[in-house]
């Protein structure tokens, strides 16, 4: 038993019982009546819809649909996000100028001005890209720069004290040693954006799994609603680990 | 033997070092001033030694006395004020690559194995693959860290991570090893089992070694001379020459002259220690 908790898969298959318990204490506070059914459905009917919302809502397609616009707000998100915190660091008078409004749009409630990126890109999945990336690149810009100024002073010395030039600098000691901060921004940020696409697609019912749960809860397809829902959270999973790949990649040792 | 003291004796400030040969490092007239919101502090007063080539030479001083600030000085990390740091002859301005500095802080890149810390400096300079892993392997094996090329920094003691540090710099073969306080978070056993380690490398590679230490019996069991600076601002107080037998390992320490030494120079550093200690006491009441 010991040895079973010290091993490595101890820790995720913890996890997974965690789940699985409390989804347990739900189906039983639903049963003898301490949650209403009306509300909240029982998680074994909710797996007991996966099949059905699988095969008859066209989850594989709408499932791609989503996790292609969490992939292209996720690409914008660090092609702009990242450059963009890299020089707040460099130039002191931008980052002094600018930091202020960044962390200002990180915290405003995007989602409301969806008829304005509606009016600006129309109705297609570039819009919900766009909010995706204008939702989730602030965490990233902020995380980027606090990663860059928060690298030890000493390891900027070794690169001092061995002339690494301006650029070897960044690449082999700023960047690597800045990576775990600007991963938490990335992880925010990808939050930030499929809360977005999802409600977006939500809103303008176009296609996704947000238009899904928008119908299933229309339908009153209380099970359905939540097994779509199941069906969001692993996408963000699914981003999750890929990150978590990229990052041992990027950052190994840690 | 002018310049030098011999344990007991009360010799007159000289920084010329002994032997024959120029001196490598030349720390000429060096004084460092800050502004601060108080005014102007001198952290650094006309300090002035040599190193010569092969020599090992402690600067020692109580805490606040400006020997960090004379490493990064010495390294081409900070200007100087006045004076000058010269390496063999040319005037130090900015990092040298004759110097390779150990800092005082765990400094290891924790996304590298042992191997490429190692071989960092070497794949900055440009040397081929092949070449700088097998000399990364070799300075590994020096340091007494074989077996363990492929392990992070967080899989290692502090005293091993300082050993990469070590390891970092020894093998771009640098004229001059600056080391500012390297075993200054570690216990005393390991610290001496280290000094044991820094002396066979110092002896086998005749390696010209300046050490930056608050520890009289690292600089004592380490040094050829040991410089004591005054407490801040830093001025150089005396030059205490080690005539402890060479080679030497950390079992010099039961030696009587061992402790004679350590007695002496205790004897200089506890004034200055005392005042700092006073200075600190007093800013500490002051509103």
């Amino acid at each position: 038993m010991t040895a079973l908790l010290r091993s490595r898969h101890a820790p995720p298959v913890v996890g997974f019982l965690s789940l699985v318990g409390l989804l347990a204490l739900v189906e039983v506070g639903i049963r003898v009546g301490l949650i209403n059914r009306f509300v909240v459905p029982p998680p074994s009917s909710v797996v007991a819809s996966l099949g059905r919302v699988v095969t008859e809502e066209g989850i594989p397609e709408r499932f791609s649909q989503t996790a292609f616009e969490a992939a292209g707000a996720a690409l914008l998100i660090t092609l702009v996000g990242v450059p963009a915190g890299v020089l707040l660091h460099r130039f002191t008078r931008l980052r002094l100028a600018v930091e202020g409004w960044v962390a200002a749009f990180a915290a405003a409630p995007l989602v409301l001005a969806y008829p304005l990126f509606l009016v600006i890109f129309g109705r297609s999945q570039f819009t919900i890209i766009m909010m995706g990336f204008a939702s989730g690149v602030a965490p990233v810009i902020l995380k980027t720069l606090e990663g860059l100024s928060g690298v030890r002073r000493v390891l900027v010395d070794v690169g001092r004290s061995l002339k690494l030039t301006p650029f070897q600098q960044f690449r082999m000691v700023l960047l690597p040693a800045a990576v775990p901060t600007i991963f938490v921004g990335l992880r925010l940020g990808l939050i930030f954006a499929l809360i977005n696409i999802v409600g977006l697609e939500f809103l303008i019912n176009f296609g996704g799994l947000g238009q899904l749960i928008n119908e299933l809860a229309e339908r009153y397809d209380l099970p359905g609603t939540y097994a779509a829902i199941v069906f969001v959270v692993l996408v963000s999973v699914v981003f999750f680990l890929l990150l978590q790949r990229i990052e041992q990649w990027l950052r190994p040792g840690s | 033997m002018k310049g030098t003291a011999m344990a007991g004796d009360t010799p007159p400030i000289d920084a010329r070092g002994p032997g024959a040969g120029d001196p490598l490092l030349v720390v000429d007239d060096v004084s460092v001033r800050f502004d601060t919101p108080q005014g102007p502090v001198t952290a650094v007063d006309r300090m002035s030694f040599d190193v010569r080539p092969g020599e090992f030479i402690s600067v020692i001083g109580p805490s606040g006395c400006g020997k960090s600030t004379l490493f990064n000085v010495i390294g081409g990390l900070l200007d100087c004020s006045a004076g000058r740091v010269t390496v063999g002859g040319a005037t130090v301005r900015g990092p040298h690559p004759s110097i390779g500095m150990v800092f005082q802080e765990e400094s290891t890149f924790p996304w590298r194995t042992v191997i490429d810390n190692v071989a960092f400096p070497l794949e900055v300079r440009g040397v081929p693959k092949a070449e700088r892993l097998d000399r990364a392997r070799q300075t590994i094996a020096l340091v007494g860290l074989a077996g363990f090329e492929q392990r992070f920094p967080s899989e290692l003691s502090g005293g091993m991570r300082q050993r990469v540090s070590i390891a970092r710099t020894l093998v771009f073969q640098p004229g001059i090893l600056l080391m500012d306080e390297p075993f200054a978070a570690l216990d005393e056993q390991t610290r001496l089992l280290l000094g044991d380690k820094v002396l066979q490398i110092q002896q086998d590679l005749k390696q010209t070694t300046l050490l930056i230490t608050h520890s009289i019996t690292e600089a004592v069991q380490l040094s050829d001379r040991i410089v004591v600076m005054t407490y801040r601002p830093g001025k150089l107080k005396r030059i205490v020459r080690i005539e402890l037998p060479r080679p030497r390992t950390s079992d010099v320490v039961s030696s009587p002259a061992f402790g004679h030494y350590v007695a002496q120079i205790w004897g200089d550093l506890r004034e200055e220690a005392s005042r700092g200690m006073a200075e600190s006491e007093t800013a500490g009441r002051s509103p």
